[in-house]
């Protein structure tokens, strides 16, 4: 139905972005933010972490959609006391796309 | 020196000047207990139920804006405090919950009293810990008193397995007593930019929320909405912000404010919102709200801006001291034609109170109460009702004299909050106005009010029926009322008797002003009854998804 496709964006057409989020490393914090983003109803279409070496930090690669509620959903993670920083790329991160192979 | 983890546990709370916590004990958290019975600074008050333990913990937290500290055992001890944790999240009240876990060996193995209190914690309170091992309790205390009290305040969780509980360890030095972070000030431009909006405005007006109590800026906004003349709102969390009979003070806005307070915001051309997150009971259809209206927007939490509303000028600081610098940059106006509007406004839709004058109306109930009392008293509420007469009608005149559950709306909040509140401050009364539905969801904390001399008026307006869900069946749902109206009496005089209350029904009452003056006197907890009419609504109304303006009734 043509209401249907217009409430659901496809894929392609929406812009996405990859975030970057430093987090202290401990079992939990990636509970912490997958919970974030699904109660307040937004999306995560990827998501990958794993720890830095040599420091008791972890890094968390989101890839998102970029929508209106972007910034919000942003400043509520900055305010999670485990994420140390967050950073926003453009989607031709590569982060996700070397990993695309693993998805065919 | 040497301790155990709940020695340690005990020591830091100790230094970090807490004197009452209320909790339950349990199969976990019996080191716990062993090691408090032992503190000579620290009294335990036992509640009947966890949730009323939580509720205690915020009523002491609410009354005074310090951190307040409630503890349980595992299992349904952790998830019978979930209620009220989450309702301090809401309305950002500093509580700090510690509970018992089982033995780390058995975590994960589905143990007795067995739950994971971790992750059922994590949606509800500001920040929360498992606590691996016993030497992390060193950082993790005073992070938690610090976490809760900073900024934004809210709930944090320690959860703590018994072995770390048990486990010893050697302490060279004890860690600093925690403090709240420095407040953010807010940036000098948007502030700047703020002062010229509110200059050039000729309609603005002035929109207060529970920020403006938890930081400590009800003087500084009333000396502002006085220098640049601004009508003022608040929202239910910001009543007692400013007098609510000062000249400037239009009231609570929203789903049940006056109808000329709506009105006005409805024709503001500029609102200075501080410490206030926009919620859809005092905003109604956020898309109608205020439309001819920019919006100065102060908050310590940015994430507030632009949640719902964008703002012309977003202001990430603490109110207090925004305001301080935002002061000297508003220019001293009379803005004689607004005010005269929203006088206007005023005179033709004002707040109708009927039955005002009879005490053993759901108005007049209310302002008899509150004529019999002065301002120290404290005014704790339940929700539905009764809650929103007490918040339309108490003549509420100063912060953190109104402690109600605002964002959560939990039923069964305001005996427990008043039992907190009466030991936190022992020379003020403290009345919980409550409704029969909501007494019923933490009455066995009657028990803890007597056991602890707890000086708790309990006004029980007594409709028989769960009333605002009975008011919207009958607006709303073509008069089929259902699962709203308790088919049997409750006898509560007997009931709050078994407590060991002291009873006093204004049913009976030859004179229900000269009873109430007596019972509101008298030291120590008691229950004050009144029989109030079911088909008596709370007006005016915003219809649930409409527009503020578009209110019926009153």
């Amino acid at each position: 139905m043509e209401h249907e496709a217009y409430a659901m964006p496809a894929p392609d057409t929406v812009r996405k972005v990859v975030l970057e989020l430093a987090v202290r490393n401990h079992p939990g914090v990636m509970t912490h933010v997958c919970g974030l983003f699904a109660r307040r109803a937004f999306n995560v279409e990827g998501i990958l972490c794993m720890p830095v070496p040599g420091s008791d930090e972890s890094r968390i690669w989101l890839l998102v959609f970029e929508d209106a509620r972007l910034a919000q959903m942003i400043a509520q993670v900055e305010k999670l006391e485990d994420v140390l920083r967050v950073e926003r790329h453009g989607a031709d991160h590569r982060v996700f796309e070397r990993l695309e192979e693993f998805f065919h | 020196m040497q301790f155990t983890g709940a020695q340690l546990i005990i020591h830091l709370l100790e230094r970090q000047g807490v004197t009452r916590v209320a909790g339950i004990p349990g199969g976990a958290a019996l080191p716990l207990y062993d090691a408090l019975s032992q503190s000579r600074a620290i009294h335990h008050v036992l509640a009947r139920h966890e949730q009323g333990a939580g509720f205690i913990a915020q009523g002491m937290a609410r009354a005074t804006g310090r951190a307040a500290v409630c503890m349980a055992s595992s299992g349904p001890g952790a998830t019978n405090l979930v209620t009220a944790i989450a309702d301090a999240q809401l309305d950002s009240v500093p509580v700090v919950c510690i509970t018992a876990q089982v033995p780390s060996a058995m975590i994960g193995t589905d143990a007795f009293q067995e739950v994971d209190t971790y992750g059922l914690s994590i949606p509800i309170t500001k920040h929360n810990w498992l606590v691996r091992r016993v030497e992390d309790l060193l950082r993790i205390i005073p992070d938690a008193f610090r976490i809760a009290e900073s900024g934004r305040p809210g709930p944090v969780w320690v959860d703590v397995p018994k072995d770390v509980l048990n486990a010893t360890l050697d302490v060279p030095e004890l860690p600093a007593v925690a403090r709240p972070d420095e407040l953010p000030e807010g940036d000098a431009l948007q502030i700047a930019r703020a002062a010229a909006l509110i200059n050039a405005a000729e309609r603005p007006v002035l929109y207060l929320g529970g920020g403006v109590i938890a930081g400590n800026a009800a003087d500084a906004a009333t000396r502002l909405a006085e220098r640049a003349g601004l009508p003022t709102t608040m929202t239910l969390m910001g009543l007692g912000a400013m007098p609510v009979d000062h000249p400037l003070s239009l009231g609570m806005l929203g789903m049940h404010g006056a109808r000329y307070t709506n009105y006005a915001l409805e024709e503001a051309d500029l609102l200075i919102v501080l410490g206030a997150r926009f919620d859809d009971r005092a905003i109604g259809k956020a898309e109608k709200f205020c439309p001819r209206a920019a919006i100065i927007h102060v908050d310590i939490d940015p994430a507030e801006h632009g949640k719902i509303r964008q703002a012309n000028v977003a202001l990430h600081g603490d109110v207090g001291r925004v305001l301080a610098r935002l002061d000297a940059q508003v220019q001293s106006s009379p803005r004689r034609a607004w005010l005269a509007r929203v006088a206007q406004l005023r005179r033709e839709h004002p707040l109708a109170l009927p039955g005002a004058d009879d005490p053993r109306s759901h108005y007049g109930l209310v302002r008899a109460v509150a004529a019999a009392l002065d301002d120290d008293a404290i005014v704790t509420t339940d929700v539905g009702q009764h809650q929103m007469w007490v918040a339309q009608a108490y003549p509420l005149r100063r912060p953190r004299q109104w402690l109600t559950s605002g964002g959560l709306g939990t039923m069964g909040f305001g005996l427990p909050a008043a039992i907190g509140a009466a030991l936190a401050c022992p020379g003020r009364t403290v009345v919980c106005f409550s409704g029969d539905g909501s007494l019923k969801m933490n009455i066995q904390e009657m028990d803890t009010a007597v056991e602890e001399g707890a000086n708790v008026k309990v006004v029980l307006m007594n409709n028989q029926s769960l009333g605002l869900v009975h008011q919207q069946q009958d607006l709303f749902y073509g008069q089929r009322i259902f699962a709203s109206d308790y088919r049997r009496h409750t006898n509560f005089q007997m009931i709050a008797a078994g407590f060991g209350m002291r009873v006093f029904d204004l049913d009976q009452a030859d004179d229900p002003r000269a009873m109430l003056t007596e019972a509101l006197a008298a030291t120590g907890p008691c229950l004050i009854h009144c029989s109030i009419d079911v088909s008596q609504k709370v007006f005016p109304m915003v219809p649930p998804g409409a527009a503020n303006t578009e209110m019926i009734g009153g």
